[in-house]
């Protein structure tokens, strides 16, 4: 699959095209369909394409491993600082009023950063389960082969 | 009538695409049928008026979750084991789909407005999604506002999944002392 030219040029024109979609379901979730748990899964397939068209190394590299648990923990503490804000600020948990100059502006603010939260734990999670279970796959062609070697070579040489 | 014309047309396809996904013996055949089951029913929901509930079915139902079941399609065998139907299992599920289809003719009728979910708290948040909050989409600030603390739920259960999956397969080992300093070991992800 990675050397089929149609598949990587149709993947080139639509992994931009699919982030700029997440991106436009995130924060347009207010006014039509969408919000954060839609946006992450689009944002996350955005990766996930360009892992199959072009080889689970090169999506890592676009998206380190490192970055993801760091992402995950991110998002729910956005959305719990959130709540954790508007207590600070005298209001219940979660309770956005006065998270601005007026209640109506307070609940625009926290509604956007809450689904942000959402948006980014999604997107960090969709994108870890698919290279946990892809990295999976390679761990265990790599025992395979080292079975096979060991088979092949019984008495234990490490000549290579 | 158009309408109903539509729905038994989506629902006999949601009916056929399920026996054709039991009937199937190969798992590849499966999961893709699992993935058109899921564009139906998000087709459904589009005509049920749920065009959030139908962008979540498509994104998750039909894309990324055809994905992750093709990734582990990738490390198990081809085909379903054989197996024999279980009577106990089928009286089981036999007795629960009646039990559900007697519970149906309880259900109010749909769409009807005086139904017990639409005058409780509903017409408030309809209400209050535009003079409180000011968000035209009513899902959304049912959904962030009035019920954030069930988002934030959802939120932490599909962070706990995360880690609980990662912690499983993700190969995470406790750094071992014992053969000395291996910085490969911390972070092997």
């Amino acid at each position: 699959m990675q050397d089929d030219p149609v598949i990587r040029v149709i993947a080139k024109v639509l992994i931009p095209a699919m982030m700029l979609f997440a991106l436009y379901v995130q924060f347009h979730g207010d006014y039509g369909p969408g919000g954060g748990f839609q946006a992450g899964v689009i944002f996350a397939a955005a990766f996930i394409l360009n892992a199959t068209v072009f080889g689970a190394n090169r999506g890592r590299h676009v998206w380190p491993e490192r970055a993801n648990l760091l992402a995950i923990c991110l998002g729910v503490l956005l959305y719990g600082g959130t709540g954790v804000a508007s207590m600070w600020l005298g209001e219940n948990f979660l309770d956005y009023d006065v998270l601005g100059s007026d209640p109506v502006a307070g609940q625009h603010l926290g509604i956007l950063l809450v689904e942000f939260g959402v948006g980014l734990t999604v997107a960090a999670v969709m994108v870890s389960l698919f290279f946990t279970f892809s990295g999976r796959l390679s761990h265990i062609r790599l025992m395979n082969r080292v079975d096979a070697h060991d088979k092949a070579h019984p008495e234990g040489d490490t000549d290579e | 009538m158009e309408g109903f014309v539509i729905n038994a047309l989506l629902l006999v396809f949601l009916a056929i695409i399920a026996i054709a996904a039991l009937r199937r013996k190969r798992l590849f055949g499966m999961v893709m049928l699992s993935g058109a089951f899921s564009l139906v029913a998000a087709t459904l929901f589009v005509v049920l008026d749920a065009v959030d509930v139908a962008f979540t079915e498509a994104a998750v139902g039909a894309g990324i979750s055809t994905v992750l079941a093709l990734a582990t399609l990738s490390l198990v065998p081809a085909e379903e084991k054989p197996h024999s139907i279980s009577i106990g299992a089928a009286i089981v599920a036999l007795a629960t789909g009646l039990l559900l289809f007697a519970a149906v003719s309880d259900l109010p009728e749909f769409g009807a407005p005086d139904a017990p979910v639409h005058v409780y708290l509903a017409p408030d948040f309809i209400e209050g999604s535009r003079t409180d909050i000011g968000v035209p989409n009513v899902v959304t600030s049912v959904l962030a506002s009035y019920r954030g603390f069930d988002t934030f739920g959802e939120t932490l259960v599909v962070f706990t999944a995360a880690i609980g999956v990662l912690l499983i397969l993700g190969g995470w080992t406790r750094p071992q002392k014992a053969k000395g300093k291996n910085p490969e070991d911390d972070h092997a992800g």
